[in-house]
């Protein structure tokens, strides 16, 4: 064999390498339903769930708990199957936090409760035509 | 209202998009007309891009106008630009929208256009066919034209009226209406960096077009090697200010948002990274070709892939594709369609073009031994191109959920959960392989090489490599095997480049560009493996609070919660938050915000007592002077030994408008170590505070009492004729207490009121300290006793929660980012020259 000929099977197994780590290390968007799912069976790849925070009917948040030190805190988020999850996560409350219109956590399960490694949040103003202040 | 000018930019856009059109034409036919009219057709083709040049000039102009002479009836002028941003950042607005920024490439490019149409007469007609094409795209894109009877809009203008573009109903009754200001500049994008990444970064951009258009005139015209030579200086200086864009781009991040580093793997990131790791290989390979001649192909394949992943990177970035998985992509303007067809017209075109003329081109070398510069020049480029591949693979993924959509299924792929672990896991030995490979290129560089010889020219390198490696590592403490691993290939490769280098800098100067280039690579390795790698949190706090039961205590607090006016200590500095500042407007400084008072103007403020920054007095008592409202500054002080080490001012701007919280970071520079501090949560003004229950004191004038455990003596009690807000009659008693407290740093002074109005009708006005967190209150007075009754609260103290990095060596990661600069600067002096 030609060495080009083991340097391009090298390169391509090098790129199908690659494809498969990818493959293998790409995360999924799911709800909290699968989250568990996956979970008791012992996987646990951190997985991304999007849902919206528990709001009462005046349209106020519900089941926020802030930390004594204020360094963590905890929410409430229903997905999109309407499933209840209280998350937890190790960083203080971002300030636009409570306006944000969807969150996206990304974290797995320990038992019942669900840790957030990392929250996007969607807040209305970025996303939304903006109003014109007419009084300026 | 100024239509004329928003016209006049629109009829320079029109008139770009065709005369680059026309130009595009003419050239065409002067490639197959007669002899006789040859010329004219190229004189027209010229005269056309030079129409083409004038208008886009013309629309940087006028666009500029309106937004520095705050024309806000214009939609750009008044959603990128205010009547208060400073004068510097005006021009940053310039291409905070899509449009600017679309503008900004086509004027950089419109510029090496004509260069090249003067300097290459040779390959004039196809390289200026190609520039054309690409400027009728970039054209398309601002042009705003809505073809009539379909609906259809092609571009988004960046002169179309507030009204046109908003639809609110004050039009309505008001169409000739105009804000008085405008919207503002992000606040992140007010910093220098972003004055000059941007051109820096499209400059890069527009450079990847001069090589794409040699190449692809080289291959229509039959002239396979020859494009090689006008192509190679533009492909390094484009390698060069790409390169550079993209780290001043990271240099940005690093200052400006808050998420602890200068890369962070994001798509916009990974979609700009691609592109420049395969223009780097292209240069290798060109540079082959033209000193040897056996790697054309292989030159053909990645100048055009260069250029692809440019317009696809593109196309990531600004269709909206990204959507969900970037933090920073530009928002959809509607322009996916246009964009998917000009990455694709030019994908389409050129693999047809090198198809139809694979079977001609000469084949590369490919026997070449071990023992040759070709075989490791070759490896080093495919090295490269795997690892833009690994990059950009994961990065598409959005784009596979999208056309699996197209075919009706359905993906819920999301983007890797940690991307800067994942990325770096894979990145680091790819920079492993790169720095081992380029580092023994070295060694081939002159002389055709044997085992014997080799040995011979190796081994100084290798035991100096072997010596400071192991210095490096005893004194660093290095001990993930990994990264070991990194550092000892980061060392040889400027090891066996300074061998090089000192053997040849005397004889043949011109030819050190690629030594430095790759010694500033060696150095990047390492300032990267350092500061990223050895990268932690020094805000950590160990506080013995477990969050949850059935988790133990493995969850470390990473920030840090400080109360104002408490010490605490944090990577062998005292720490303490001081107070909430803001910037001042004219002169160099922060000023407290409990030493001013407001005005009507928020940009206005007065005095309170003497304004002192840094030991110098900045205003006096009473003066008015303009501040910047919007950013609140955290004076957090570190001291070491006592002695104020550094005052770190992060930054805070509340702004529902721009996405609500922007955090900025400030950096305590070391020599060896940045240390970098951002605040993660602060306490709202807006609450009402939550004031502890009151306590009483009964004390005469000169006595002691505690409040909330300072020291605090009533120096005075005394009739006033006036209070703010009040107005009192000839019978109204009015009495204000001053009362001085002894805090941390400084006194204080509270001056509540106590009033009897209307005839026995008895008020207090409480007096707060804001920095003490406490409020006393003159409840009353005894004349008979001389004693007065005083009642004092005490709330929360301010307080903030920082999370502060430290950033090892990250020193030469920059330094090393400059002789890699020089590298290229030496290297393309060289080639220009030839």
């Amino acid at each position: 064999m030609k060495r080009s000929h083991i340097i391009a099977i090298v390169i391509i197994a090098v790129a199908i390498g690659i494809i498969v780590a990818t493959a293998g290390d790409a995360s999924t968007y799911v709800t909290f339903g699968q989250a568990k799912q996956m979970a008791s069976e012992g996987n646990t790849t951190a997985i991304h769930v999007v849902g919206q925070l528990k709001k009462d009917s005046a349209g106020h948040v519900v089941g926020l708990e802030n930390s004594i030190d204020k360094l963590s805190f905890s929410f409430v988020l229903v997905d999109d199957n309407k499933k209840e999850q209280q998350v937890l996560y190790n960083e203080p409350m971002p300030p636009d936090f409570l306006r944000s219109e969807k969150v996206v956590v990304i974290g797995g399960y320990q038992q019942d409760l669900f840790i957030a490694k990392k929250i996007l949040l969607k807040c209305p103003s970025k996303y939304q035509e903006q109003k014109l202040d007419a009084g300026v | 209202m100024h239509y004329f000018i928003g016209n006049l930019g629109h009829l320079f856009v029109i008139v770009s998009f065709v005369a680059s059109l026309v130009c595009a034409f003419a050239y065409w036919k002067s490639l197959y007309a007669t002899d006789t009219l040859k010329d004219s057709w190229q004189n027209n083709g010229r005269t056309a891009f030079y129409f083409h040049g004038l208008s886009v000039l013309g629309i940087v102009a006028v666009l500029f106008t309106i937004i520095s002479r705050h024309y806000f009836e214009y939609h750009y002028a008044y959603s990128h630009s205010s009547l208060h941003l400073p004068s510097q950042y005006m021009i940053s607005c310039f291409w905070e929208g899509q449009e600017g920024s679309f503008l900004l490439w086509m004027f950089w490019q419109a510029v090496l256009g004509i260069i090249l149409m003067n300097t290459q007469r040779a390959w004039e007609a196809p390289v200026m066919i190609v520039f054309a094409l690409v400027q009728a795209f970039l054209a398309s894109m601002i042009l705003g034209v809505v073809i009539p009877g379909l609906d259809f809009k092609i571009g988004s203008s960046p002169f179309i009226l507030l009204r046109d573009a908003m639809n609110d109903p004050i039009f309505k009754i008001n169409p000739e209406f105009i804000p008085k200001d405008g919207h503002g500049l992000n606040a992140l994008l007010q910093n220098y960096w972003m004055v000059i990444h941007p051109p820096t970064l499209f400059l890069g951009f527009a450079l990847t077009l001069p090589p794409f258009a040699f190449c692809i005139a080289g291959l229509w015209q039959k002239k396979y090697s020859e494009w090689i030579k006008p192509a190679l200086p533009w492909a390094l200086v484009g390698g060069a200010i790409l390169g550079l864009g993209i780290l001043m781009g990271g240099y940005w991040a690093y200052e400006t948002l808050s998420f602890g580093g200068y890369w962070n793997w994001d798509p916009v990131e990974n979609a700009i990274y691609v592109p420049w790791i395969v223009l780097i290989a292209a240069i290798h390979v060109m540079m082959l070709q033209k000193n040897k001649g056996t790697a054309l192909k292989t030159s053909i394949l990645l100048v055009v892939a260069t250029f692809i992943l440019i317009l696809y990177s593109t196309f990531l970035t600004r269709s909206g594709i990204l959507g969900d998985a970037s933090v920073h992509s530009f928002t959809d303007l509607g322009l996916s369609g246009q964009l998917l067809l000009y990455l694709l017209f030019f994908t389409v075109a050129s693999i047809i073009l090198m198809a139809r003329n694979w079977k001609k081109i000469q084949p590369d070398e490919k026997e070449s031994t071990v023992y040759t510069r070709e075989f490791w020049i070759f490896l080093g480029a495919t090295v490269l191109c795997l690892m833009g591949f690994q990059v950009l693979m994961p990065t598409s993924i959005p784009v596979y959920n999208k056309i699996i959509g197209l075919f009706g299924g359905h993906s819920n792929l999301a983007p890797p959960a940690n991307q800067i672990q994942f990325y770096s896991k894979f990145q680091l030995w790819f920079g492993v392989a790169v720095a081992l490979v380029s580092g023994t290129a070295q060694f081939f560089w002159w002389i055709k090489m044997d085992k014997e010889k080799l040995k011979k020219e190796f081994t100084v390198p290798a035991i100096s490599t072997l010596i400071i490696f192991a210095l490096v590592i005893a004194t660093t403490k290095i001990y993930d095997w990994s990264y070991m691993v990194l550092a000892f290939s980061g060392i040889y490769l400027i090891v066996s480049n300074a061998t090089f280098l000192s053997r040849t800098i005397k004889a043949n100067p011109g030819i050190s560009g690629g030594a430095l280039a790759h010694i500033g690579v060696g150095m990047m390795l390492i300032g990267i493996l350092y500061s990223a790698g050895y990268s932690k949190v020094v805000s950590l706090n160990n506080s013995g609070l477990i969050v949850n039961k059935d988790m133990g205590t493995d969850f470390n607090r990473d920030n840090l919660l400080l109360f104002i006016n408490e010490t605490k200590s944090m990577a062998g500095y005292d720490i303490e938050y001081r107070s909430e500042n803001l910037e001042l407007r004219n002169k160099n400084g922060y000023v407290r915000k409990n030493d001013i008072d407001p005005t009507s103007d928020p940009y206005r403020v007065v005095a309170n007592k003497d304004i002192v920054y840094q030991d110098k007095k900045l205003y006096a008592a009473r003066d008015t002077f303009e501040v910047y409202p919007e950013n609140t500054f955290y004076e957090i002080e570190m001291r070491k030994n006592g002695k104020v080490a550094a005052t770190l001012y992060p930054r805070i701007q509340i702004n529902p408008a721009m996405g609500g919280f922007l955090a900025s970071p400030d950096i305590k520079r070391n020599v060896d170590r940045d240390i970098y501090t951002h605040v993660s949560a602060m306490m709202s003004r807006e609450e009402e505070p939550h004031w502890g229950e009151m306590e009483e004191d009964t004390v005469k004038i000169g006595e002691n009492f505690f409040v909330n455990d300072y020291v605090a003596v009533l120096e005075k009690v005394e009739r006033i004729k006036k209070v703010e807000g009040l107005e009192l009659s000839e019978e109204d008693v009015a009495v204000q207490a001053k009362i001085k407290l002894q805090g941390e740093h400084e006194t204080f002074y509270a001056e509540p009121i106590f009033l009897i109005v209307d005839k026995n009708k008895p008020g207090v006005i409480p007096g707060e300290v804001n920095d003490l967190g406490v409020r006393i209150t003159l409840m009353n007075i005894f004349p008979q006793t001389g004693e007065f009754l005083l009642g004092t609260n005490a709330r929360q103290k301010d307080w903030v929660v920082i999370k502060a990095l430290e950033k090892p060596y990250i020193n030469i990661l920059w330094l090393g980012t400059g002789v890699l600069m020089i590298g290229f600067g030496v290297a393309a002096v060289r080639r220009i020259r030839q």
